[in-house]
């Protein structure tokens, strides 16, 4: 090994793209770890707190794409408070010193500024991509810094994100000269667009094939684009809000007549059903189909337009699409793939919601099925069983029964059994959310079959501390475990510490540990944040006055080589 | 126990004897720790009540709270219904109804001497569905999307064919 030259290793790692073997390669011996570290081009940051940014340029100074994570996974439903952290400024301002170079910048719940945009738009004259995924904190006005000043722009794609709107014109600030755009995407933005400004641009861009418009666009605007735009892949349709006789109506038909490369669609937010004929001719070439927004489109017509779709691979729809509508899916979507079932209501109506009928239909007709995410008001054990022997390349399960706790229905059993299935048949089971009653069985189950589960989401399950305990003894490549109301509690966490050093990260709210228990954790492990995430009345309380058995109400803990860190709000206590 | 027992069987309900409602197992509570309570009958919680439940993005939860309250708006939107060469009129809650199918059903059954080939049927029928909006115009019922139909319309009236061909789009 010693007699390598350096230029074959370095040959030979470029062949290697994934972030688990370059890894891996790094740490065989200084030689190759230089090697490797030179060579990288994309590094994955995936909680910004593991590492200090400055360490990643300096390992990683010819980086040119750069993806960063900040928020635990639960803040998306409103678990981790406002200012809990997260901030992109120093991962832009150490890239800005360190890596110039930088080309691509993907950054998932974190909070940026508009400032943040700034110099991130004016320090990278390479800069191609920008991706942010549920992030906040930034308006209109920092896009327009983007637009103005990013140079050969190629990408710039909005997620969910919380965007305030200082006015539409951040659009018209992409210069005249810009025509490299491949892909835009601003449909989460609530505000009106300069419609004209984007028009123009989506005309100076042949190499557009993604645009995904926001509600504000209407009918007559995106007409015109699409005249402007055939060669689109992948369209999100804007508001689509249009009446049946008018000609605004008569030119969308025509409009997506030319659209002969489309094969992904979203949007539709105030599509009526009426209007649905006009996609009809891109149907039968989707592969990609969003009406998650479109509540206005359901019964007949919605299962008339899933029969046209006999390519789709990935479908995501409102739960009015009833049983019935997931049966036709069935029958039509032999490649389907992903398929995502969100729910219309959550008052408890459930009227037009689908069971785990609809499931098992699905499992029955799309064997290739392998990431799901189901709202539902009820599952069986039968079900479950079925639809694991049916599906068993499972790669992500999520399944949510709306009503926390709920047995099976026919038997009023926990559902164990049925999640204990799925895992014993979906060996290459990555991703898993649980939900309905559970006992600790299930946990058994898991810890034995769930070899390859890498994330694990548990809310209101479990009998005692054995469950938590199963898990975290069974499964070898966990990374994230995040539980919220279950009765685990110290004994559970102080098991057995040096699991947490394998893991990315832990979340626990709602349960059963106590300030002493996590006090002992982060005494043993120095290597772990062990943050306290405190809100009540007693947050005015110095963490000192307050007992070893005062209940904590959100912990989150993970591995760290950067001690603490220096930003944290009041409420936060790093242990 | 015996007490509860007689208790039970003197107990006065409406429905049939032997049937009882089944025991829902109430759903865990929202401070954390919790037994399974499949053993106790409980009263269900009001699901809204649970921090972060359901796993929903905001965004989602917003535009489903949205719609709710929309559906929450009870006042009635009573409409008068007329017909050509019926001698009275009739009235209608549109609230009542999902989309235009469900409506044209409901005029269907009350002036059955009309047949309908759904909203664009009329001139296969003979008669056609129209509507006066706010600004005063007689519209064809169906063009609009359902929410903004009943929002804008004030009442309705039933043409027959010979006027109601003026109406439709040329095609």
């Amino acid at each position: 090994m010693t007699y390598f030259p350096e230029e074959v290793v370095e040959h030979i790692v470029d062949f290697l793209g994934s972030h688990r073997d370059r890894n891996a390669v790094s740490t065989v011996c200084k030689a190759w770890y230089q090697v490797e570290r030179l060579s990288r081009r994309n590094v994955f940051v995936g909680n910004c707190y593991a590492i200090r940014p400055e360490r990643v340029m300096a390992r990683f100074p010819w980086m040119k794409s750069l993806g960063v994570k900040g928020k635990p996974h639960f803040a998306d439903f409103n678990l981790v408070p406002y200012d809990w952290g997260g901030f992109a400024q120093p991962w832009i301002e150490a890239a800005a010193r360190g890596c110039p170079g930088l080309e691509e910048l993907r950054l998932k719940r974190m909070v940026v500024t508009d400032d943040d945009l700034e110099l991130l738009a004016r320090s990278f004259p390479s800069f191609k991509s920008l991706v942010l995924v549920s992030c906040e904190g930034f308006s209109t006005d920092g896009l327009a810094a983007i637009a103005t000043y990013c140079r050969g722009l190629r990408e710039l794609d909005l997620q969910e994100n919380e965007v305030e709107d200082h006015g539409r014109q951040w659009l018209s600030c992409f210069p005249d000269s810009c025509t490299s755009l491949v892909s835009l995407n601003f449909a989460c933005l609530k505000g009106e667009i300069n419609t004209n400004a984007l028009e123009r641009l989506v005309a100076r861009c042949p190499d557009l094939r993604s645009l995904k418009l926001n509600r504000a666009i209407s009918v007559e605007s995106l007409n015109r684009i699409l005249a402007r735009a055939p060669h689109l892949v992948d369209l999100g349709t804007g508001s689509m809000m249009v009446n049946h006789h008018t000609e605004a109506y008569h030119r969308l038909i025509n409009a997506f007549l030319g659209c002969k490369s489309l094969r992904s669609l979203s949007g539709f937010w105030d599509a009526s059903s009426c209007c649905l004929q006009a996609v009809y001719p891109v149907c039968v070439n989707l592969t990609a189909l969003n009406l998650s927004y479109a509540p206005a489109i359901q019964g007949d017509d919605l299962i008339k337009l899933i029969c046209l779709c006999f390519k789709l691979q990935k479908l995501w729809v409102l739960d009015c699409i009833g049983d019935k509508g997931l049966a036709a899916v069935a029958s039509t979507c032999k490649d389907l793939q992903e398929l995502r079932v969100f729910p219309s209501d959550i008052y408890g109506a459930g009227t037009t919601a689908v069971t785990e009928e609809g499931l098992v239909a699905i499992s029955s007709g799309c064997s290739k099925l392998n990431s799901l995410l189901y709202f539902c008001y009820q599952m069986t054990n039968t079900a479950l069983v079925t639809v694991a022997k049916n599906c068993p390349h499972f790669t992500r399960f999520r399944l949510c029964i709306l009503d926390p706790g709920k047995p099976d229905p026919v038997t009023d059993q926990p559902l164990d059994e049925g999640f204990g299935a799925i895992v014993r048949s979906c060996k290459n089971l990555r991703r898993l959310s649980l939900s309905g009653l559970l006992t600790d069985k299930v946990f058994l189950y898991i810890g034995m079959h769930a070899e390859h589960l890498e994330m694990l989401s548990i809310a209101f399950a479990g009998d005692s501390d054995k469950g938590m305990v199963y898990v975290l003894n069974g499964c070898k490549n966990l990374r994230k475990l995040e539980i919220r109301d279950c009765p685990f509690g110290d004994d559970a966490l102080l098991k057995d510490v040096t699991k947490y050093e394998t893991m990315r990260s832990l979340w626990m709210s709602s349960c059963d540990v106590t300030l002493g228990g996590c006090r002992a954790l982060a005494a043993k492990m120095p290597s772990l944040n062990v943050e306290i995430i405190n809100e009540s009345d007693e947050a005015d309380e110095f963490q000192e006055n307050l007992s070893d058995l005062h209940k904590v109400e959100k912990l989150y803990v993970y591995r760290t080589v950067a001690r603490g860190r220096t930003d944290a709000p009041d409420f936060v206590w790093i242990l | 126990m015996e007490d509860l027992d007689n208790l039970k069987a003197t107990e006065l309900t409406l429905g049939l004897p032997g049937t009882d409602a089944p025991e829902k197992p109430s759903p865990a509570s929202t401070t954390g720790a919790n037994k399974r309570a499949n053993e106790e009958c409980c009263l269900p919680v009001a699901k809204k009540q649970v921090v972060g439940w359901p796993p929903l993005r905001s965004y989602r939860m917003n535009s489903i709270r949205i719609r709710k309250m929309d559906a929450e708006d009870n006042t009635g939107i009573y409409v008068k219904v007329g017909m050509d060469g019926a001698p009275y009129l009739r009235k209608v809650d549109l609230r009542v109804y999902t989309g235009y199918k469900e409506l044209m059903e409901a005029l269907n059954d009350m002036f059955k001497c009309f047949s309908l080939g759904g909203a664009e049927g009329h001139e296969e029928s003979g008669y056609a569905i129209t509507y006066e909006d706010k600004d005063g115009d007689w519209m064809l019922v169906g063009d609009v999307p359902w929410e903004m139909f009943i929002s804008s319309c004030k009442r309705m009236r039933i043409m027959k064919g010979s006027e109601a061909r003026g109406l439709s789009s040329s095609t």
